[in-house]
């Protein structure tokens, strides 16, 4: 029976153009930007320095912070320089930018693509293993993964939940990975589920995608303790605690992380990464990136080396259309506008979306009608309206109160509100400013 | 290349719009006002293409000259209001009263407030009263429908509504049934159409036509009306079953007067009704009892629109107080 979560949703249109082109290597940069900062928490230390010659695979920078993780060449060459460069983010960020020559790799890591099934390593080898590979969530958050896998004292997880749920427009990388490293993906969620210590692993994928629960489901058979769960197709049903509620039907309190009611969630992708990490000794370097959008010639799936330029993966996809009005880093809901196309891909790049001018162009802001669909599509049962206006008031202590910091910011009510309002501009307006005044009354 | 365009997600949006929301109430209304124009013949054409132009007149003047704003006439709320305004006074009501009503209802009513989406009360109902105030002769005095090419049922031009004919009854010390004989066939009569009355209150069946296009649509939901109509039948049939000499039995109040008019077009106005579904049920349930209230009490007969404009003050506070349920939300021990 397939399942969803209750409370909001919307149905933004599919359009899942890429979804039956396989994934395919995309030639080698001439020029790798790889930031020191790819996830969340403190950016890494670089290790190396203009002039050194580095190899695919070695370890470039380290995460040192708690909360933190290393980051490895993608690609083999001279270095070329340690400076900043513009990210996904828009903002200067440090990078080690590397000249490529060749592709030659580190010893040790095991690039075919034979399958490896046993798992020998034990429960601290595969965290410590993770954690020195630099693996971290590939959803798009770039929680680290070690880090995730670390359960509390006092807290213990009994199951781990898969995000296949793939819920945001256009992108289409988890579900080509799940379909053609089916397995691979598999044996990942088993090692996830040992480094966590739990009996449980449930798949979640939405029912648009039956070939990837159909494979799926086949392949967990030769699993113990993994099921595939097929689930209604609504947004944001990828988000961590809207797929808890859908899947296990726990709700996680406000202001808490998913381990409050014993749940773990990973991503697809990351599962696979984890697989590669731990049987194939290969550091986190490549990802699968879907181009995408209405006007691209040549829409598909790629596999990519970390510090791309976006610009190269554009070329692939038969280039940069006339009618482009945004490039878009993740999918239409959540997705950033890259102000520049020689932003890297990064760990955290599920896919480059280009929008036609006019699908890209915000309509005219006219007067809150108080219709309350932003109230009746939001997720957490916040009102965005409200959060709305007293932004505008700069009433944050309102703000506050009103639980701004539950917003997840997916995008529902803005997209659903028939006036046009910048709602979620406003949200995260307030988001910002909250947060500053809860770090500050911390410090106190 | 054009340069790229930054702003934050989300990058798509629905064909929701304020105008697709506004026409859509527009065309629920049209059953109502095609049964009015057979009924009224050319007065509720009269009527209704007076009060909607004079509508757009002022919002225009207004935008334009006072307030040296965008004017957003095309918006459809200002022909709302014009639609719900025609359709709450008499068909024989002269040009400068209505013109009168247009003033009211758009510029006191809804620009006084800032404009669509701003106000506090339905305007067409601040207009609405305000007229039945100032000029009550001419607000009470209802032609009898005659259908198109038909006979009116009396020889009498104008004669009061049930409503009207049951409080005078009442309170002149009749009861129930000895009242009823003035008024035969309502049921029927109300339901399609023989009503006497205001232009949209004639036909129940017309204006329920509406409301299901309109759920359908979902620009309306469920709450406020089925909280508004089973409040009052609840509260009119206690007052029966105690003394069912003195009060009329629920169904009477159910279709008569504005009651399904108010419950489907004035109540579910979303600009003056809460936001939360919980607070659209007490909004629903308070003007139901209202309405009852002051239909049997008050010194009006009818009471739908006072009913409604006094709960319209009441969502503000319904909205502090009566939230959506919050995802994770800890519950206090």
């Amino acid at each position: 029976m397939l399942k969803t979560f209750k409370l909001g949703g919307v149905h933004p249109a599919e359009n899942k153009i890429s979804e039956d082109k396989k994934i395919e290597v995309l030639p080698l940069p001439k020029i790798a930007y790889i930031p020191i900062s790819q996830h969340l928490g403190a950016p890494a230390k670089p290790l190396v320095n203009k002039g050194d010659a580095i190899k695919v695979g070695q370890q470039i920078a380290k995460g040192e912070a708690f909360i933190s993780a290393n980051i490895h060449s993608s690609v083999s060459g001279k270095v070329q320089k340690v400076d900043t460069v513009i990210d996904a983010s828009g903002y200067k960020r440090t990078a080690v930018v590397v000249q490529v020559e060749g592709d030659e790799w580190e010893d040790g890591i095991d690039r075919t693509r034979d399958i490896k099934r046993d798992i020998t390593l034990s429960q601290k080898e595969i965290i410590a293993k993770i954690n020195e590979k630099g693996i971290v969530g590939l959803g798009g958050a770039t929680f680290p993964s070690h880090v995730k896998l670390m359960v509390p004292d006092g807290k213990k997880a009994d199951v781990l939940i898969i995000n296949g749920v793939e819920c945001e427009p256009y992108l289409t990388s988890d579900h080509r990975l799940m379909l053609e490293m089916g397995e691979e993906m598999m044996i990942g969620v088993e090692i996830l589920k040992r480094a966590l210590g739990v009996n449980r692993a449930v798949i979640g994928i939405e029912n648009n995608k039956p070939d990837a629960i159909e494979h799926l489901s086949k392949i967990a058979k030769n699993f113990s303790g993994i099921e595939v769960q097929g689930l209604k197709v609504k947004y944001p049903q990828g988000a961590e605690k809207q797929l808890i509620k859908a899947i296990i039907n726990r709700e996680v309190p406000s202001g808490k992380l998913p381990i409050e009611v014993g749940a773990v969630v990973n991503n697809s992708g990351t599962a696979y990464a984890v697989y590669e990490a731990v049987q194939k000794n290969k550091p986190l370097i490549e990802r699968v990136v879907t181009i995408t959008g209405k006007s691209v010639k040549n829409p598909g799936n790629f596999m990519v080396r970390i510090g791309t330029p976006v610009s190269e993966l554009i070329e692939a996809g038969g280039g940069l259309p006339d009618d482009t009005g945004k490039v878009i880093s993740g999918g239409p809901m959540m997705g950033k506008a890259l102000n520049s196309l020689e932003a890297p891909i990064v760990k955290g790049t599920s896919g480059i979306l280009i929008m036609q001018e006019e699908e890209a162009a915000r309509k005219q802001v006219l007067n809150c009608i108080r219709c309350s669909r932003c109230v009746s599509v939001c997720p957490m049962g916040l009102e965005p309206y409200l959060l709305e206006k007293v932004v505008m008031f700069e009433d944050f202590e309102r703000t506050e109160k009103e639980r701004v910091m539950d917003c997840i910011e997916c995008g529902s009510c803005q997209f659903t509100c028939p006036a046009n309002r910048p709602l979620l501009d406003y949200i995260r307006l307030g988001k910002n400013k909250v947060g500053q005044i809860m770090r500050a009354r911390a410090k106190k | 290349m054009n340069l790229l365009k930054i702003s934050g997600s989300p990058h798509v949006h629905t064909d929701n719009s304020v105008k697709g929301i506004m026409y859509g109430v527009i065309y629920a209304m049209i059953p109502a006002l095609l049964v009015s124009i057979y009924f009224f013949g050319l007065d509720a054409i009269r009527v209704t293409v007076l009060s909607v132009v004079m509508c757009l007149l002022v919002e225009y003047l207004i935008q334009k000259y006072v307030l040296k704003t965008t004017v957003t006439i095309s918006d459809g709320s200002a022909i709302i209001t014009g639609i719900l305004l025609a359709f709450n006074v008499p068909s024989n009501l002269p040009w400068h009263i209505i013109l009168i009503g247009a003033i009211v209802a758009i510029g006191i009513g809804k620009m006084s407030f800032g404009g669509v989406g701003k106000n506090i009360f339905n305007p067409a109902l601040v207009g609405r009263v305000f007229l039945l105030i100032s000029f009550p002769v001419q607000m009470t005095s209802w032609p009898i429908p005659v259908p198109l090419g038909g006979k009116a049922l009396t020889d009498a031009i104008t004669g009061p509504t049930p409503l009207g004919i049951m409080k005078e009854g009442l309170s002149a010390g009749k009861t129930v049934s000895e009242i009823m004989p003035q008024i035969p066939d309502y049921v029927q009569n109300m339901l399609v159409g023989f009503q006497g009355g205001s232009l949209g209150e004639v036909s129940a069946l017309a204006l329920l036509l509406g409301a299901i296009y309109m759920l359908i649509r979902k620009i309306i939901t469920w709450h406020t009306p089925v909280a508004f109509i089973g409040s009052a039948f609840i509260f009119a049939s206690i007052l029966y079953l105690m003394d069912p000499a003195r009060f009329v039995d629920p169904f009477f109040h159910m279709l008569t007067g504005g009651m399904m008019l108010g419950v489907f077009f004035m109540a579910t106005d979303m600009v003056t009704s809460p936001m939360s579904a919980k607070g659209q049920l007490i909004f629903g349930a308070g003007a139901g009892i209202l309405t009852i209230l002051i239909r049997v009490f008050g010194a009006y007969p009818e009471g739908v629109s006072f009913a409604i404009l006094i709960m319209n003050a009441f969502v503000p506070l319904l909205d502090r107080g009566f939230k959506p349920k919050r995802f994770g939300e800890v519950v206090k021990a």
